[in-house]
């Protein structure tokens, strides 16, 4: 049941390849439409040439002189990775002039190049300021990546870009049709996270079962230890382990109603069921005292203390919280634990999905360089240098031979095998924002956790939130296919 | 002779005027103008759709609430702050016990007092919001420490998690850091008053409430009022703290206020439009709220 809508992915994949195939003269019209724009002064596309190796292939027939303006999201990952793939690119182009920009202000510093009609030519469209996707493609001021996505790759020129990445990757850039307006480099692997040595120290394994889970909070309560701690001052990150919880009791098909706002999404009893049991930590007193109030850095830091067992996540944790986190942490993130043996998706079952959105502005000057940095920071150099250095998986498929990963990052690698085709990705929080973060999570979820409404509430509340929504037509809809 | 001086007075005009007409004037007008169209901040197409924007902010209940948070800080803001300035200026200036050769003088250390109250005016308000933030923490912070050690653990407020608390704490760490400007501003005053006036009081056997009613507060009134203008604007703005400590509209959109909730519109939303049709609300709000006090506050003015 649960893994149709798997299928359909991959049925997605092969028509979107055949469909690309076939779209190539069509693509190439449009790239060139992108990077010529409605600027008068954008220099005509020369043929691929200057600097770079003799041989080398330029298959974005990027113009080997044109400046390339980067604007890198400074956050959780840091700059580094971008500003090293600019320096192959420098190799490659010598010519071509790099401006570098690193900010958490993405939506303050970009929105109004937009509207000017001078955006950047790759943007990583992330953190708390990002700009509402949705309405920059409804607008059409994105380039369709499937130019890039029909390239050859870096490492393997037989093989095309779009083969070398993650299952669900493509996908989620794309809204309505067939174009890939968004590309997601890292691949994230969301759930509740703990530390094998805290756990040890009470004699216990990851709980599969939630009967565990309770029994194994009761005994750290015993020790003063708190089960769980969350975001309190942002409790949009319950859902990272709550999500595919529900979709675990229930089956994808759940989440992806509530994705597609239907009415009554909300009142499947796999959420009832899912929220009664989360509410059950904070009734018997399984959650860490004053967590409410804590925002994620100081929730995170009160984990890493050991003050609590598990907190929701995603797998930038490990590297945001590397100078708080114990040398002997052993770090690892687990699926959400069964409900019950009548539950519609086997123990694994796991929310992974693409990270960190880059765009390439329709406007662009450079479109094309902006897509070929993108094709270099997928090749196997960059993916490897992005790993080690901020403990994260890309949305390459692979990549991780060779190296020693750090713990938390070796369990998510092991976390997905283990899901194997279980994985779920919940949408809503890339297409309604608001929805997500303020009014499901501040008004309703972190309420429910700190006692202040019972899940029947909370799921009222939220439904007529989600009803509210489906009814604004300021907001642009989307839907599962 | 006349026509010479305006020409010279206009000659000297025309260029602030024109700065202030172009940096000033144009975006208050060109923010109307957008507040009737759907633009939405990220391409520069948009159309006119008349009154919709405001159609649609009647209907929302969130804009109300956010207005009803900033009207609330509006009356609580500056009457504590205020009032706080004024008790602490007079306590410096005049609230001390009586010395030889003076008929008035503040509390002992008072000149120490001045600078530790005007301390926190120095502090960017960004550092200030990201101290209380820290101070708020409710396992490790300041704040529940101190709870802890006078014995009054068991109470563990959530503080900013706490959609009761949450706009209190804001407000607190406001007053906090604005007090100590009015205590300078409300010093400066006083010192202006001629000491006669308290000598007269003092004989006439008036306490030291009396003096303050009597004498300081209606010499004092045309810079509270000035104070309370300008508290009421930051009341009204507010964003800030609530950006920094909060990190969005907190726990139940407690602490929602009119300029967080116009950014999230413009930012995050991708509806320019509908947030220059809050930002117009916010003006008439503030015009309003600056009409009133001038016109409440108009007393006649004594000379001395």
């Amino acid at each position: 049941m649960g893994s149709t809508s798997e299928f359909s992915r991959r049925d997605l994949i092969k028509r979107a390849a055949a469909l690309g195939l076939v779209a190539v003269p069509a693509m190439s019209a449009l790239s060139a439409c992108a990077s010529g724009g409605d600027d008068d002064d954008a220099k005509p596309d020369k043929p691929a040439g200057g600097g770079g190796g003799a041989g080398e292939m330029k298959p974005l027939k990027v113009n080997a002189s044109a400046p390339l303006d980067v604007v890198i999201f400074d956050g959780g990952f840091g700059q580094q990775y971008a500003k090293d793939a600019e320096a192959e690119y420098k190799k490659a182009y010598p010519q071509a002039e790099i401006k570098h920009t690193g900010t958490q202000d993405i939506a303050p510093q970009i929105q109004p190049r937009f509207n000017g009609g001078t955006p950047p030519d790759l943007i990583d469209n992330s953190g708390a300021k990002q700009m509402d996707l949705g309405t920059l493609v409804g607008l059409k001021q994105l380039t369709d990546l499937n130019a890039l996505l029909d390239a050859p790759s870096l490492d393997d020129p037989k093989k095309k870009v779009r083969d070398t990445l993650r299952p669900g990757v493509v996908e989620m850039g794309q809204f309505d049709g067939d174009e890939v307006w968004v590309f997601y480099y890292a691949y994230t692997v969301y759930g509740v996270w703990y530390s094998k040595t805290n756990l040890e120290k009470l004699d216990a394994q990851y709980p599969e079962t939630w009967d565990e889970m309770l029994k194994l909070c009761e005994k750290a309560k015993k020790k003063g230890i708190a089960g769980w701690t969350y975001a309190g001052q942002h409790p949009y990150y319950i859902p990272f382990s709550l999500y595919p919880f529900i979709a675990k009791i229930g089956g994808t098909e759940v989440l992806d109603r509530i994705d597609n706002l239907e009415p009554d999404a909300w009142k499947h009893p796999a959420v009832k069921a899912a929220f009664e049991a989360y509410y059950e930590l904070y009734k018997k007193g399984y959650i860490l005292r004053g967590t409410a109030g804590l925002d994620h850095i100081q929730s995170q830091t009160a984990w890493n203390e050991g003050k609590a067992l598990f907190i929701p996540n995603g797998s930038w944790v490990e590297n945001e919280s590397k100078k708080m986190t114990p040398k002997d942490f052993r770090m690892a993130v687990g699926a959400p634990s069964s409900l019950d043996k009548s539950d519609k998706m086997p123990f694994g079952t796991l929310w992974a999905s693409g990270g960190e959105p880059f765009i390439v502005p329709k406007n662009a000057k450079n479109a094309q360089g902006g897509m070929e940095l993108l094709r270099i920071m997928l090749g196997k150099k960059s993916t490897q240098n992005f790993i080690k250095a901020v403990s994260s998986l890309t949305s390459l498929n692979g990549g991780t031979e060779g190296l020693t990963l750090p713990p938390g990052l070796a369990s998510s690698q092991e976390a997905l095998t283990k899901a194997g085709r279980n994985v779920v990705n919940p949408r809503l929080q890339d297409w309604y924002v608001s929805l997500q973060k303020e009014k499901i999570g501040k008004a309703a979820l972190g309420l429910m956790m700190d006692g202040r409404l019972t899940p029947d509430e909370a799921i009222k509340k939220i439904q007529k939130y989600t009803d509210d929504t489906r009814k604004d037509d300021s907001v642009k809809k989307y839907k599962h296919k | 002779m006349q026509h010479g001086k305006y020409r010279f007075i206009a000659g000297f005009l025309v260029v602030p005027l024109a700065i202030y007409g172009v940096f000033v004037v144009s975006p208050f007008v060109q923010a109307i103008y957008y507040s009737f169209t759907n633009w939405t901040g990220l391409s520069s197409k948009f159309k006119m759709t008349g009154l919709k924007n405001y159609q649609r902010l009647w209907d929302d209940e969130l804009f109300w609430k956010a207005l009803g948070h900033n009207l609330l800080l509006l009356l609580v803001l500056p009457l504590v702050t205020l009032g706080l300035g004024l008790f602490f200026a007079f306590m410096l200036n005049v609230g001390g016990r009586r010395r030889k050769n003076a008929a008035v003088a503040g509390v002992r250390g008072s000149g120490f007092y001045k600078i530790v109250y005007f301390f926190p005016q120095v502090l960017s308000i960004a550092i200030v919001a990201l101290l209380f933030k820290f101070a708020y923490n409710p396992n490790s912070g300041a704040i529940n420490s101190f709870l802890d050690a006078i014995g009054l653990g068991s109470l563990h407020p959530d503080w900013l998690g706490d959609p009761d608390l949450a706009l209190w704490c804001v407000t607190a760490v406001m007053v906090w850091s604005n007090v100590g400007f009015y205590v300078v501003l409300f010093s400066a005053g006083m010192s202006a008053i001629p000491k006669d006036f308290y000598e007269a009081a003092l004989l006439d056997g008036a306490n030291r409430v009396q003096t303050f009613f009597r004498i300081t507060l209606p010499l004092l009134w045309d810079t509270v009022q000035t104070g309370w203008v300008y508290m009421g604007i930051m009341a009204l703005d507010g964003f800030a703290v609530v950006q920094i400590m909060m990190d969005g509209p907190g726990p139940d959109y407690s602490t929602e206020v009119l300029t967080y909730y116009l950014y999230t519109k413009a930012f995050t939303d991708g509806q320019a439009g509908y947030a220059t049709a809050l930002g117009v609300a916010l003006l008439i709000v503030t015009m309003v709220f600056a009409g009133i006090v001038m016109k409440l506050g108009r007393r006649e003015r004594l000379e001395y």
